[in-house]
């Protein structure tokens, strides 16, 4: 079949315009009672989902508990969220996505930091803001983004003295392998030494590795007081197991950071996760009327939920704090809404009061320090509206606002 | 002295899981050359098979050393008449299949099961070479591996089924003109690859973080493992589980887990290149 230049004009400009039409359309839809737009990606399915999808109950929620208090602004919310796979790739494809083609109010998203860091470029250059709710390496510093989970001097800070002084001064760093580990890592040395410790060991371990055998045995030549762990994944959790088949445990304590942000302590046997140390910005068994409150309402909508931890909670608290500078704002004007979420906006959410610190962009929130027994996190201190002093200290967006980038704490080995 | 035993006991711990990961597969790519990329998600179901029939009361030990791999055994059977039969002699096609099993078979397990799974405690407890404590399990693992190995190389060599199955994988059509017929020898030998698989996730879960996507680690440690060691199954496979075991431990002891694996891999490349047929290619040529 030949085609003529006229039948080719004529076929490339009728589909052209097939394919344009939803532009066009969506271009002359939007009304005053149109829904806001709230976009979010998150992991559904993939290595990540144990987090993710209990994440995306959580924002499903507070949009509908918005929506049932009459929207923002007098319109009502509509949440788009694209499963993400966890891939990476996936990521910066959505937000394209979410920023051109949905062309979104607000992107809540990202679970581990490097695909936070995989998104972040995209909302800055389109111009969406976008809130990150997870506990993560801190110094990020960008005045499209908002940080609202924990950082390393809100609970590392906490957990490592408290740690030390339950066992003793030489500890051994297990980590995983990419900017998260390595970067808490660097941290939970830098309070080690803060404390009159010393590290004795730092050990990365890519996401796959599931023999833990010649680590167990090189702890126990290195012989520390302390086992800090900043593990990630289902594959990790193998070395807990394999410490308790080596019968050590009880012989050292560990302490982490990422244990139990899933649902460790019920999945692993309770003489396997007993006695680790853990903190964080919330923890289901919380007892205050909002955490309860929270919990029953997750899970009586969501039976499937194993369990709510931080990840859960900072993105509940996360779509409200940015609802609460919407309404401030009074508008959906990206720069108006980051102004008045930098004038100190609260909210009162399951992990306690929680305040957006204006020159940081993190949170200024409760931090939890616990202990598991018998398979639960019993809560053992409270520190109350603890500072992101480790983002503070090289971050200050009211000073230097088109500062973007992320710090990292350097410390000589 | 003491530590000097424990390295060896890594070795041997390294070696015997490497090895009882990748007979499955050696048995079903080495005998038909059929690249299962599911093979992680037969892992992952023995796993599952085990820990579920644990937590349901059944005797752990049954749990994995029976229920896991006749579980996984018949779903290979299922696998292999509903797809992987139209695909001998189709590499690629084979590979593009499997994956795409392995996609759906996550699928289903997350469905059911969701994310996390209640694992099963560790049997045995430790015990300890002067100042430093390891697991009996280690010493268990080994003990079914070479349980598996005499198994498997028994039926292979002494067995009727194992002379007609090694006629088929040389010559199906010959061995087709002397009254086999092939379709059934794959069949079974499928099945009896995946049941291998099955027990290994069962004998690993007790030491696993067990999640729907763990099947993603174990793959290519198993294929690249399978390769070296070229086709004869149980030498090729034995003696590339016990390099690789061997250069994974030591390395990630002397050096960080990182390089642990790094220099696996490394010495995987170098082996390939230098072997092209598997250490059994060269070395082992004619046994089973």
């Amino acid at each position: 079949m030949t085609i003529s230049r006229r039948k080719f004009l004529h076929s490339t400009m009728a589909a052209s315009a097939v394919l344009a039409s939803p532009a066009i359309s969506t271009r002359y839809a939007f009304g005053a009672d149109d829904p806001i737009r709230v976009g979010s990606l998150l992991d559904q399915s993939g290595a990540i989902a144990s987090s993710g999808v209990t994440m995306v109950a959580a924002i499903q929620l507070a949009i509908d508990e918005i929506n049932e208090a009459g929207g923002l602004l007098g319109r009502p919310l509509e949440l788009i969220q694209y499963d993400t796979q966890s891939n990476i790739q996936l990521y910066s494809q959505y937000a394209q996505q979410l920023a051109l083609k949905d062309r979104v109010d607000v992107v809540h998203g990202g679970i581990t930091s490097a695909s936070r860091e995989a998104i972040r470029p995209t909302f800055d250059r389109f111009q969406v803001l976008y809130f990150y709710n997870v506990l993560y390496e801190g110094g990020v510093c960008d005045r499209n983004v908002f940080c609202t989970g924990t950082t390393p001097a809100q609970t590392v800070e906490k957990l490592v003295p408290f740690a030390m002084k339950n066992s003793g001064k030489k500890a051994y760093i297990l980590a995983a392998d990419y900017n998260y580990g390595q970067i808490t890592a660097k941290w939970m040395t830098k309070y080690m030494r803060d404390n009159g410790g010393e590290i004795l060991s730092v050990d990365f371990f890519p996401l796959d590795v599931t023999n833990f055998g010649p680590t167990i045995s090189k702890i126990q030549a290195a012989k520390p007081d302390l086992i800090l762990s900043a593990l990630v994944g289902g594959n990790h959790v193998s070395f807990y197991r394999q410490w308790e088949s080596a019968g050590m445990k009880g012989q050292i304590p560990i302490a982490s950071t990422t244990f139990g942000l899933v649902n460790e302590p019920s999945t692993v046997d309770a003489s396997v996760s007993k006695d680790i140390y853990g903190c964080y910005g919330y923890y289901e068994e919380l007892e205050t009327p909002e955490s309860t409150a929270f919990v029953d309402k997750l899970k009586s909508r969501w039976a499937e939920i194993p369990y709510i931890s931080e990840l859960t909670a900072t993105t509940y608290e996360g779509v409200y704090l940015w609802a609460e500078g919407v309404k401030k704002a009074g508008t959906l004007d990206r720069m108006k809404v980051i102004e008045a979420l930098e004038s100190g906006i609260s909210y009162k959410g399951p992990s306690g009061e929680v305040t957006l610190d204006g020159p940081t962009h993190h949170t200024v929130r409760n931090a939890y320090l616990a202990q598991v027994q018998d398979r639960k996190w019993n809560v053992l201190e409270t520190f109350q509206d603890v500072q992101p002093s480790d983002t503070a200290m090289v971050c200050n967006l009211a000073e230097n606002p088109n500062d973007n980038q992320q710090y990292v704490i350097d410390i000589d080995s | 002295m003491d530590l000097a035993a424990l390295l060896a006991l890594n070795v041997i711990n390294g070696a015997a899981s490497l090895f009882l990961l990748c007979l499955g597969l050696a048995i079903i790519f080495g005998m038909m050359r059929i690249i299962n990329l599911a093979h992680g998600e037969f892992v992952m179901l023995g796993a599952y098979a085990a820990v579920l029939s644990a937590n349901a009361g059944v005797n752990i030990w049954i749990a994995m050393l029976v229920v896991a791999p006749l579980f996984v055994g018949l779903v290979g059977l299922l696998v292999e008449r509903c797809l992987v039969r139209f695909l001998y002699g189709r590499l690629v096609d084979s590979m593009l299949a499997t994956w795409g099993l392995s996609l759906l078979i996550i699928g289903i397990v997350t469905t059911i099961f969701g994310n996390t799974m209640q694992g099963v405690p560790t049997p045995l407890g430790g015990f300890s070479i002067g100042d430093y404590r390891t697991s009996w399990y280690t010493l268990f693992l080994l003990a079914v591996a070479i349980v598996m190995m005499a198994i498997v190389y028994a039926v292979l060599r002494y067995t009727r089924y194992g002379l007609i199955a090694r006629a088929v994988m040389q010559n199906p059509d010959m061995a087709a003109v002397l009254g086999v017929n092939p379709t059934h020898v794959y069949m079974a030998t499928f099945s009896l690859g995946a049941a291998v698989t099955g027990l290994a996730g069962g004998v690993l879960a007790p030491v696993s973080g067990i999640t729907p996507v763990m099947g993603g680690a174990y793959v290519a440690k198993a294929f690249i493992t399978v390769v070296g060691g070229g086709a004869a199954i149980i030498s090729g496979t034995l003696s590339a589980s016990g390099l690789f075991g061997f250069v994974n431990q030591l390395g990630a002891y002397f050096t960080t887990p990182v390089y642990g694996e790094v220099i696996l891999f490394l010495s995987a490349i170098v082996l390939i290149r230098l072997l092209p047929q598997g250490i059994s290619g060269r070395f082992f040529k004619g046994t089973v």
